[in-house]
């Protein structure tokens, strides 16, 4: 049976000469939810970044097949289409350009992808209003310059609201949790559970335990100097919180 | 060129390979007899000038202005788009003179480099000795999007009185990539990110086009010149 979502064999990366991510092997089935934890340092925004499609990072081994498709020989867009989605740590400022204008282009160019339609302004307009309250984003938002002046808090309910308007497969939350306050955390992942299906898998990557009390995942990994050093259940989470990783 | 006292008189200048269209509006009416872009303005008492360059790409041309501010409390907000392509050669040459107490000037020029082009922008700011509580303003900002661009910025000031509020500001750059990532990454294709940058840089020129008509008008050909530069 071919559940296989996103599947790592060997993956060997670094950025000008030097090697970050020494060989991982990861394999995701639809569905599951899997949290990759480490250390600073460890390769965990390389490997996010990479399957993102960042082009200053080189692959110089190994395999990612997406869907059965080659996720290397992809644009950063053409993942996007797919069905990626990459909460970025620390999201970016665009100047100039509202969050509706930016949101717009984005489900367009994903529908004309799939060959459908350009949304109508009003059914495009209803979509974000919607998705907006799902993250208690205020519908005033909508005109706000992309994460221009926004705290911590709503950078990444934004990132979770773009997450709502694309409706992605497989969703890379790349420490979502870093300057987040408890109520903001909670409805991030309020809105990351309600978003997930049995067809979708959220990766979490996070060095702390913190978001995985309100995400809680399937498998989780320990990503250790470029290699996934330990794949297990849940109750691995608790193990990392009480000795550190240095017990691994 | 001459603005009485009280009267003020905007312009919107389309420049391609035609040559300058002049669009004006003179309080607050079209004035379609006015073809000829000003190369010389002096702003009597109260006066106001607005104007607004679009040079479209392959139009090599030469802007050349100066604007005298002659009469107490007078005002002008001149501004610009350059958008160069191919061998374009633009030339942007600005010289405002503050010549009595209480006026102000805002000067506010932003361009895109393509191709083998030059822009050239030369801006001047004299406030004379005795043209105290003057507010001058001059900001240019360029982005280069091929190797072979060329862009120049001179900003000058000239200041003998003492109390003043003058500043200028230029920049030269180029597109941030960290941007397109975030925006490719949710499935903007790369062109069209670019487009998004380019004219989200560019906005601000064009929202000092106070006719809405003028605006939408000046906005859509921005944006189909860029989307082909």
């Amino acid at each position: 049976m071919n559940d296989i979502l996103l599947e790592i064999k060997g993956l060997k990366a670094g950025i000008e000469g030097k090697e970050i991510l020494k060989g991982v092997d990861l394999t995701i089935r639809k569905g599951e939810i899997h949290a990759i934890m480490g250390p600073n340092g460890a390769g965990k925004s390389t490997l996010s970044a990479v399957l993102a499609g960042r082009e200053n990072f080189t692959v110089t081994e190994g395999s990612v097949t997406f869907l059965g498709q080659d996720l290397l020989k992809m644009s950063p867009e053409e993942r996007s289409w797919a069905g990626i989605f990459l909460s970025f740590q620390y999201p970016v400022e665009i100047p100039g350009v509202s969050i509706t204008n930016f949101m717009k282009t984005a489900v367009n160019a994903h529908r004309k992808a799939k060959g459908l339609e350009e949304l109508k302004a009003g059914e495009y307009l209803k979509l974000m209003r919607e998705k907006m309250a799902f993250v208690q984003m205020k519908p005033e938002f909508s005109k706000r310059e992309v994460n221009v002046g926004f705290s911590g808090g709503e950078k990444k309910r934004n990132e979770i609201f773009q997450m709502a308007m694309l409706d992605p497969v497989l969703s890379i939350l790349d420490e979502t949790d870093s300057g987040l306050d408890v109520d903001a955390l909670r409805i991030v992942a309020n809105g990351v559970n309600a978003l997930h299906t049995p067809e979708k898998s959220v990766i979490v990557i996070t060095h702390y335990q913190r978001l995985l009390d309100y995400i809680v995942p399937d498998v989780v990994h320990v990503l250790k100097d470029g290699r996934i050093v330990k794949t297990a259940g849940r109750e691995l989470v608790a193990q990392i919180e009480a000795d550190g990783y240095d017990s691994i | 060129m001459e603005i009485r006292s009280g009267e003020n008189c905007s312009y919107v200048a389309i420049c391609s390979g035609n040559g300058c269209k002049v669009v004006s509006v003179r309080d607050g009416r079209i004035c379609p007899e006015e073809e000829q872009v000003p190369d010389s303005v002096r702003l009597g008492r109260d006066a106001r000038f607005d104007i607004v360059y679009i040079v479209l790409p392959g139009a090599s041309c030469g802007i050349s202005l100066r604007v005298d501010l002659d009469g107490e409390g007078a005002e002008a907000n001149v501004s610009g788009i350059y958008l160069c392509n191919g061998q374009d050669e633009v030339r942007i040459n600005m010289d405002v003179s503050h010549n009595v107490p209480h006026c102000n000037s805002r000067q506010l020029f932003k361009g895109l480099a393509a191709g083998a082009s030059k822009a050239d922008f030369y801006g001047k700011i004299t406030v004379a000795q005795d043209a105290q509580k003057t507010e001058a303003y001059q900001e240019n900002h360029s982005i280069l999007l091929s190797d072979a661009a060329r862009v120049d910025t001179k900003p000058q000031l000239e200041i003998y009185a003492d109390d003043v509020k003058c500043s200028h500001g230029a920049t030269v750059g180029r597109l941030n990539e960290e941007e397109q990532f975030y925006m490719r990454s949710r499935g903007i294709p790369e062109d069209e990110a670019k487009v998004l940058q380019q004219l989200s840089f560019l906005s601000p020129v064009l929202e000092h086009i106070a006719d809405e008509a003028v605006r939408n008008e000046a906005e859509s050909m921005v944006e189909s010149a860029v989307r082909n530069i």
